[in-house]
């Protein structure tokens, strides 16, 4: 099938602009941050509430205290906020229709390939973080460390991993591939939430514990369990849905490869990276382990994944291999 | 192992004096492998332990690769080897760590089922005497009697399971809980990984798995025995004997490639028999393609490569002619350049010495779509365009009597070395074209066949991974969305009409709770004036 090489041109163009467009909304988000008060009330109030399983007489919303953040917000920063949400928006759209348009030009779905798949990964981390928004969570000023990240694996997969758009080899041309690499690259774009939210969790109680470390990001960042609630509310969707993939992922395989389950490395890394979340959620539950240990499994989970894209596709051989790099 | 409930270590249990230290060593060892604690660390050695899989070369993928890496890092290589790292998952430490965490597994869901097969049947526990202590409160008067507001929770709480108890001077009071599908996705799922990991071992033992190479010219594979195969992989109980008999036919092979030189398609025209159709002789068609198995007889036939036969006629100085097709290995994947050797003896030559002195191998490079840089040949495009060979004619002792297995796409070099098999020729040939030998023999080119590499596999157990994978979602999903609340309403007649009372908790994922129950609050006192709780 022909590759039709002026829309592919326009997706490139239209992926490029939502690069930019997202680092502009990550600066917005950053300037919301520096504007915004340090919330301390808030930390105090949900300190003093103790362990996240007590129950306690306290308020159960979704997010904590949010009217009186709204309150307690300056105008200024909102208005910043705001913008940058908008700002989102724009960019997330620029991005979809840079995939679509990849898609027409390839005449297939577009994540054949590493650069697609990537693409497809941020758009997903994105998403969910809109959503997460949509749901009034009050942590839209965190919106600048998603976005960090996202702009970083955008930028390299738009230079470094960039493919031209192409058919793929007989071995992707399943259906499968529209179901299984599709829920991989969302659920694993969604995962990138929580482990952001994990590791400003680590930042937080670190500043906690001693007020002189990394005073300057902690004092402006939500009260600690704000953060692990975000982690684990975005890890029990996209844990299933990552679990659900590595299925689809095993039943194509047994069609394409002769086996479900082979051990390659793209498998086992995959098979470690569902273990670490598997030990988070359990570690969520147990005495001891809660808080900053669950915070640094579900960092780690997330590590496990970008390993997995990067080193696994990159360096080692295994019957993944479709970066289509090199 | 509970994601909802809180676990704490086992307290060390004072042996009683002169009781049985034996019995309490076990008893906690058992408490201390079942505690929530050892899972999770067990779960971390189970992730740690798989990660040298995916970094190290493994003799399930690929042994050449792990003999390279032995040879490359000296003693190293031999300690990791010693140590089982390149069978990871065959190694006793994964075993073992896997084995714990399955009798872990067994231990924590024991207790566990049991407890929820009381909870079944167990009645929402008694309305607390003090509903404003709880997180979630609301109180109000309304004007309805006791009985109406009653009937009136009932209706709203429909699909909660309730209790309604008598409390004494006309007040009554419900006590509501929903959310019990948590538990069984929990344990649903807990016990679908126990399932899964019994089904797989059970194919390991009685699964096999082996490759074939067959010529797409109309040639044959028959399933009847593990000699069929050029590699043959079986599980712990399997001996070879009793392979599900069936027959493949291979006609034809037709790829097809993008400008770039990338595949776009492969397709394999086949033929097979299975069942009864072996002995009426029926032979069915089937398009063989990669991601299209064809499945019969309980086994699965896989297209997973292709290559270049050659075929050679050699005509010797006495007029006999002996022609041959083998298969040469792909060297290079993309452009399907391609090594091999074809070997031969001079017919009607009886004598062992003689013989050792006549044998022919021609062996060398074929390029499907040849380009030339001088007298070099290498190939530019996978596709069959301009297809040639650059061979060496070698004639002496190529040690096929030698007892010693050899590589059917090479020359054992030591002949050569030893000068027991000698170059007397080396050509360019396109299709149609001969070398001449000193001795008058000629070696014709003829064409070029295509075949396919085929793999059969043999896994009886895969279709219960299957069920159990589904299992393990479907309880995954349930104990994770499902969230177990619990809601009290109290009804006290008095002067002006009946006090109600609504208490609510959430017994996990407290997120979310505030504004279901002050929605649900709100609707069980409607009509009611609110006072001063809220």
């Amino acid at each position: 099938m022909p590759t039709d090489d002026a829309l592919s041109r326009y997706s490139d163009w239209t992926y490029f602009a939502a690069v930019a467009v997202y680092v502009v909304a990550m600066t917005l988000y950053f300037v919301e941050q520096a504007l915004s008060r340090a919330p301390r009330d808030e930390a105090k109030v949900l300190v003093s509430a103790g362990a996240p399983e007590a129950e306690g007489k306290q308020r159960d919303v979704a997010f904590p205290l949010e009217q009186e953040r709204d309150v307690a917000s300056p105008p200024r920063g909102e208005r910043f906020g705001r913008m940058a949400v908008s700002v989102t928006v724009l960019g997330a759209l620029l991005h979809l229709i840079s995939l679509a348009l990849r898609g027409v030009a390839a005449g297939r779905v577009p994540w054949g390939n590493m650069y697609e798949f990537g693409s497809v990964l941020c758009l997903a981390a994105v998403t969910t973080w809109l959503v997460l928004l949509q749901r009034r969570a009050p942590v839209r000023h965190l919106g600048g460390f998603v976005l960090l990240p996202v702009v970083l694996l955008m930028f390299l997969g738009g230079t470094a991993l960039y493919t031209t758009a192409a058919p793929v080899q007989p071995a992707l041309q399943s259906y499968w591939l529209v179901i299984h690499v599709f829920t991989v690259a969302t659920s694993s774009g969604a995962l990138l939430v929580p482990g952001v939210a994990s590791v400003l969790y680590l930042i937080k109680t670190r500043n906690e514990a001693d007020p002189e470390k990394l005073a300057a990001i902690a004092s402006r960042l939500p009260a600690a369990e704000t953060l692990d609630r975000l982690a684990y509310r975005v890890t029990i969707i996209a844990f299933p849905a990552y679990t659900m993939a590595i299925i689809f992922g095993a039943i194509w395989a047994e069609a394409a490869w002769g086996r479900f389950w082979g051990w390659d490395p793209k498998e086992t890394t995959a098979f470690v990276a569902w273990v670490i979340y598997a030990a988070y959620l359990h570690s969520r539950a147990t005495a001891g382990w809660r808080g900053t240990r669950a915070a640094v499994i579900n960092a780690a989970g997330f590590a496990v994944m970008v390993f997995n894209l990067f080193f696994i596709n990159l360096v080692v051989a295994g019957l993944h291999s479709y970066a289509g790099v090199g | 192992m509970s994601v909802d409930s809180v676990e704490t270590a086992a307290p060390p249990e004072a042996t009683p004096p002169g009781g049985n230290a034996v019995l309490a060593f076990l008893r906690n060892t058992w408490r201390g492998l079942t505690s929530m604690r050892t899972a999770l660390v067990l779960l971390f050695l189970l992730a740690l332990a798989a990660m040298p899989g995916a970094l190290l070369p493994q003799r399930s993928l690929n042994s050449p690769k792990v003999a390279e890496y032995i040879a490359a890092h000296g003693w190293w290589g031999r300690l990791l080897d010693r140590l089982q790292f390149y069978d990871v998952y065959a190694s006793v430490w994964f075993s073992a760590i896997y084995l714990l965490l399955f009798l872990s597994l067994v231990g924590c869901l024991v207790p566990r089922t049991l407890e929820y097969a009381k909870s079944l049947r167990a009645k929402p526990v008694l309305t607390p005497r003090n509903l404003s202590r709880l997180p979630h409160h609301v109180e109000s008067t309304v004007d309805e009697s006791v009985p109406d507001v009653m009937a009136r929770a009932r209706q709203r709480l429909r699909g909660w399971r309730l209790v309604e108890r008598e409390e004494g001077g006309g007040t009554r009071s419900i006590s509501a809980e929903r959310g019990y599908l948590r538990e069984t996705g929990n344990l649903v799922f807990h016990f679908a990984m126990l399932g899964l990991v019994v089904a797989l071992a059970l194919g390991k033992m009685f699964s096999y798995e082996g490759q074939v190479i067959v010529l797409a010219d109309g040639s044959q594979f028959c399933n009847s025995g593990t000699l069929g195969y050029d590699t043959f992989r079986p599980g712990l109980r399997v001996d070879g004997t009793d392979l599900n008999p069936f027959c493949v036919k291979v006609n034809d092979f037709a790829a097809t490639y993008l400008r770039t030189g990338q595949a776009e398609s492969f397709r394999a025209g086949v033929e097979y028999q299975s069942g009864a159709d072996l002995d009426s002789g029926t032979w069915r068609p089937y398009r063989l393609e990669v991601n299209e198995p064809l499945r019969t007889a309980g086994d699965r036939i896989y297209l997973l490569g292709h290559g270049y036969a050659p075929t050679f006629t050699v005509t010797f100085p006495d007029g006999q002619k002996r022609t041959s097709t083998i298969q040469w290995r792909p060297v290079n994947p993309q452009t399907l350049l391609s090594e091999g050797a074809t070997k031969l003896d001079q017919p009607g030559v009886t004598d062992p010495a003689l013989r050792r002195q006549r044998q022919l191998a021609i062996t060398g490079l074929l390029a499907p779509t040849a380009v030339f840089q001088g007298s070099l040949m290498d190939s530019g495009f996978p596709d069959l365009l301009n297809p040639a060979v650059a061979v060496d004619v070698l004639r002496g002792d190529l040690g096929l009597d030698a007892g010693r297995g050899q590589s059917i796409f090479s020359v054992d070099q030591s002949l050569v070395n030893d000068g027991r098999l000698k170059r007397v020729a080396r050509a360019n040939l396109k299709p149609g074209q001969e070398v001449k030998l000193d001795d008058g023999t000629s070696v014709r080119f003829d064409k070029v066949e295509q075949w396919v590499d085929l793999q059969v596999s043999h896994d009886p157990t895969q279709g219960w991974v299957l069920v159990f994978s589904l299992l393990l979602i479907a309880g995954l999903g349930t104990s994770l969305v499902i969230k177990r609340r619990r809601v009290w309403v109290r009804a006290t007649p008095a002067d002006t009409g009946t006090v109600v009372e609504v208490g609510g908790l959430a017994r996990t994922d407290r997120a979310g709770y505030g504004e279901q129950f002050d929605r649900l609050a709100a609707e069980l006192v409607r009509g009611g004036r609110p006072d001063a709780d809220r």
